[in-house]
């Protein structure tokens, strides 16, 4: 992380003074027992104290905040929930932690247009849970659902198992209200479809807290499907298994959701929950086929012959709603379950191409054995988006160090194979120095100007996402050369 | 003999963007040219014509990705998916008809650049939606890549999500990664006739509101369509489906008439017409492009026709309104008047001669701030202005 600005810090007083002038009462806090609770996000190898904690509760407080913060140099870090897993939202000792969580309205449910409006504190369940008396629902749905607050989700541009059918965070938004460092309100998008100039939705999205602070959110929603049933189709190995998730594909099916376990995940998940996986199989699928029942009858049929054509060696079909959620019980529950045959995990998170699957996970077994550590994988199948979990023991020396080497080695892995390093979860400070394993230099660099269009003293929760702060005037420099007789090999017409 | 720059690769288009920078010589980026009539005309002397960067690059039907250079023309992307069985499922529009230019020209590039979408727009999300990563060069003449080639990806800002629909101003796009979708089995359409705005477009959003998936829906006031009305509603997929969900709209619409079927045939034609706005075709009368909450659509032709002679028909579930002033005149101020009248949104004015678009705003004027973040985004990528300067506001 930069280091702390010592100066800041001998202003904390000043700050907090100005600080609780805007936002009056318990909206700022400053003990530093009561601030304990912000230090960390979910990533909680990482732990900070901020340097104070605002809880503004209307936008005019949330922009003289930061109008404040830019005026004097203070450094911000926007927070919702705190559930991000990169470290998203872990404070700076010479920032304010902005918390955004007083903002926990659903302002207007549309349901004609298929639009809900609400603050960015409600939680990504709350959206569907104010919609579904009316057969509704949002349909991104990350793991956290039920605690990660939707301004997160548009920080991190949040997934989930429907990610593949129904698209990312990115893909479901529809406007924004947001203020920018300088105290700006600005509106993009709204209950219109596409954008009227530059898609700075589509650059909020995702940008980690880094470019403004989301005040509102319209989001589209969905009516529920009709019906849903499930598969549980085990594999005697991975490769069987990848393939039938691309024949899957190639016969034009897009399941709703597609997850898949390998041994070590089967396992703990069998022994915590019992959902009944079988224990001989190398891997385990879950495909979940949603829509109007006639069209999933159909399709189950289409699918359970897909898996028997590559070496299903296990095959059932839910036949009820419980058997479906017994089905995905165990899935839900592989994070805790890997959790009670370790003391620690790290939980990584990279997306590779489907086919390169069989290759990254024999490559994984001999990391495995390399850093010493075992290794378990459950994934989204139908994307690609990989989460291995690595077993160790903070309790023991070296055993932490080991597992974030094994953890880089995993997301170079990804990228030396087509992927990306970050398929959910966000870069933050977790994946952030390994940003140039997948960007040159220039590609950083442009990414940077974005930075310096929105916020160009980068004081909006610096330290995440990029390695090295350029600073925006040395950005800004162009070294053009002036040619006389310009590219002769360049064809002309 | 200089005038034009006609590069082979990214490199030379590098090259050239960085000669043009150095010289402070403006270029208006082209591929088949198919829409210089969109936007505000271009103030360079040179072209950057990319149709020579042209070719697939790498195509993977079962990992969902295409990765094409963007000089590309749509219509060989569109026939290599098609005969993989598969589909840019964002139906990226064709202005050709409306602006009296043969259908089918244009590029992908191009296409990504004005972020065109069709009718399935409201089920399959916009050409955006689709884009999964770019190499481009900015106006620095720096090359970059960004997003990447799997299908989910949060790495970074969503750069070639936000160079969609930036029409060249801010870069160069080289080469394009979109995600491509398995294309339906089948397809019908769900036709009531006679409707009004309100009732056709009520029925459209309860049709949208229910599980029966609909990917098209649109309402053609009489007039538009001839002598009668008609409220349309598309149904894709397997063909039992399409089946099964058509029984679903008619016992949810009972109450709005009884409807007539078009099969697949008749069903394309007349979803490709709604998709290039063909009602207004082979005239010039200006065309406005009207994006608005779906029911605010016809509250909007409403407080319009009080003002001005406008003929409109609607797609995007009542949200999409394709505008055609009769008097010849832009009524841009009526028009976007009417815009926040009705809860906001945009209106661009699509078709009109060049001395009109140089003069009018073309696209929706923003407020300060966000006018002000825009252009500083077009002064970090282009400092020097020099990538189709002026194309989407005076003087940017």
């Amino acid at each position: 992380m930069p280091a702390p600005d010592k100066d800041v810090i001998a202003r904390r007083q000043e700050i907090l003074r100005a600080l609780q002038a805007i936002v009056p009462g318990e909206g700022v806090i400053h003990d530093e027992r009561e601030m304990r609770a912000y230090e960390t996000d979910a990533l909680t190898a990482y732990r900070q104290l901020p340097l104070i904690v605002v809880l503004p509760q209307t936008v005019d407080q949330v922009s003289r905040v930061l109008k404040y913060c830019y005026d004097n140099n203070v450094k911000v870090v926007p927070r919702g929930a705190g559930t991000s897993l990169s470290g998203g939202a872990l404070p700076l000792a010479d920032g304010v932690l902005l918390s955004m969580m007083k903002f926990n309205q659903v302002l207007d449910v549309d349901f004609a247009n298929r639009a809900a409006v609400v603050q960015p504190g409600v939680t990504n369940l709350g959206i569907t849970r104010a919609v579904e008396h009316e057969g509704f629902y949002y349909a991104p749905d990350p793991s956290s659902q039920i605690a990660c607050s939707i301004g997160g989700n548009i920080a991190e541009n949040s997934g989930g198992v429907h990610c593949l059918k129904y698209g990312l965070t990115t893909n479901n938004v529809l406007g924004l209200e947001m203020v920018l460092i300088n105290g700006e309100v600005v509106r993009l998008g709204g209950k219109h479809l596409d954008s009227e100039g530059y898609d700075l939705l589509a650059l909020m999205t995702g940008s980690e807290g880094l470019l403004g602070v989301v005040t509102e959110v319209t989001v589209r929603i969905l009516q529920k499907p009709e019906t849903a049933r499930a598969l549980l189709i085990g594999f005697p190995t991975s490769e069987d298994g990848g393939r039938c998730v691309a024949d899957i594909i190639g016969a034009g099916i897009i399941p709703g959701g597609m997850e898949m376990m390998d041994k070590l995940a089967i396992h703990a998940a069998e022994d915590f929950v019992h959902a009944g996986y079988p224990r001989d199989v190398e891997a385990l699928l879950i495909v979940e086929l949603d829509g109007p029942e006639g069209e999933v009858d159909l399709l189950i049929g289409r699918v359970e012959e897909i898996a028997r054509t590559n070496q299903a060696s296990h095959l059932r079909v839910s036949e009820s709603e419980e058997e479906r959620m017994t089905f995905w019980a165990g899935r839900k529950a592989a994070f805790p379950a890997v959790g009670r045959i370790s003391p620690d995990y790290l939980c990584m998170d990279g997306t590779i191409p489907r086919r390169e699957l069989p290759r990254v996970l024999a490559r994984m077994r001999e990391l495995s054995v390399k850093h010493g550590l075992a290794v378990a994988n459950v994934f989204h199948a139908g994307d690609g988006n990989l989460h291995p979990l690595i077993l160790y023991d903070a309790n023991k020396p070296g055993e932490l160090d080991a597992a974030e080497a094994f953890g880089a080695d995993i997301l170079k892995l990804c990228v030396e194979v087509g992927g990306v390093l970050t398929g959910e979860h966000g870069v933050g400070i977790e994946k952030r120095d390994l940003m140039s394993e997948m960007f040159t230099e220039e590609d950083l660099k442009q990414q940077q100007r974005v930075k310096c269009a929105f916020d160009e003293k980068h004081l909006l929760n610096p330290g995440k996402v990029f390695p090295v702060l350029n600073s925006c005037a040395e950005l800004g420099k162009m070294h053009v050369h002036k040619g006389k007789l310009p590219f002769p090999d360049i064809p002309r017409f | 003999m200089d005038a034009n720059f006609k590069p082979r690769d990214a490199r030379q288009v590098e090259e050239a963007v960085k000669w043009a920078a150095g010289e402070d010589q403006p270029l208006e980026i082209i591929g088949q040219g198919s829409k210089r009539a969109l936007g505000r005309p271009v103030q360079a002397a040179r072209f950057l014509d990319l149709s020579d960067l042209s070719g697939v690059e790498n195509y993977e039907p079962a990992e969902l990705i295409l990765t094409v250079k963007a000089g590309t023309p749509i219509a060989e992307v569109e026939k290599l998916v098609e005969d993989n069985g598969q589909e840019l499922s964002f139906e990226p529009m064709d202005y050709g008809p409306l602006f009296g230019e043969s259908s089918g020209r244009g590029t992908i590039g191009g296409v990504l650049a004005a972020n065109l979408s069709g009718p399935r727009r409201i089920k399959a999300g916009a050409a955006r939606d689709h884009v999964l990563g770019m190499e481009a060069v900015s106006g620095r003449g720096e090359i970059f890549n960004s997003g990447g080639k799997v299908v989910k990806n949060v790495t970074g800002y969503d750069l070639p999500r936000a160079l969609c629909g930036s029409y060249g101003t801010l870069a160069v796009t080289t080469t394009v990664t979109v995600k491509v979708n398995p294309r339906p089995e089948s397809s019908a359409t769900f036709m009531l006739s006679g409707l009004s705005e309100d009732d056709g477009i009520k029925a459209l959003c309860a049709a949208m509101g229910s599980s029966a998936e609909v990917s098209g829906a649109a309402h053609l006031p009489a007039g538009v369509n001839g002598g009668t009305s008609n409220t349309v509603l598309r149904l894709e997929g397997f063909a039992a489906s399409v089946d099964y969900r058509f029984n679903t709209l008619q016992s949810l619409l009972r109450d709005f008439g009884s409807a007539t079927r078009l099969d697949e045939d008749g069903s394309k034609v007349l979803w490709r017409s709604i998709r290039d706005v063909e009602p207004f075709a082979g005239s010039d009368a200006p065309v406005w492009r009207v994006s608005v909450a779906p029911t605010a659509g016809p509250q909007l032709l409403r407080i319009l026709q009080n003002r001005m002679s406008a003929q409109a028909y609607f797609d995007w579930s009542g949200g999409l309104v394709w505008l055609s002033s009769a008097d010849g005149e832009i009524h841009d101020a009526d028009i976007r008047a009417a815009v926040g009248e009705v809860g906001g949104g945009h209106a661009t004015l699509v078709r009109a001669g060049p001395s009109v678009r140089s003069n009018a705003a073309v696209f929706q004027p923003q407020p300060g701030p966000l006018a002000a973040l825009s252009r500083r985004l077009k002064e970090q990528f282009d400092p020097k202005g020099i990538l189709n300067p002026g194309r989407m506001v005076s003087g940017v």
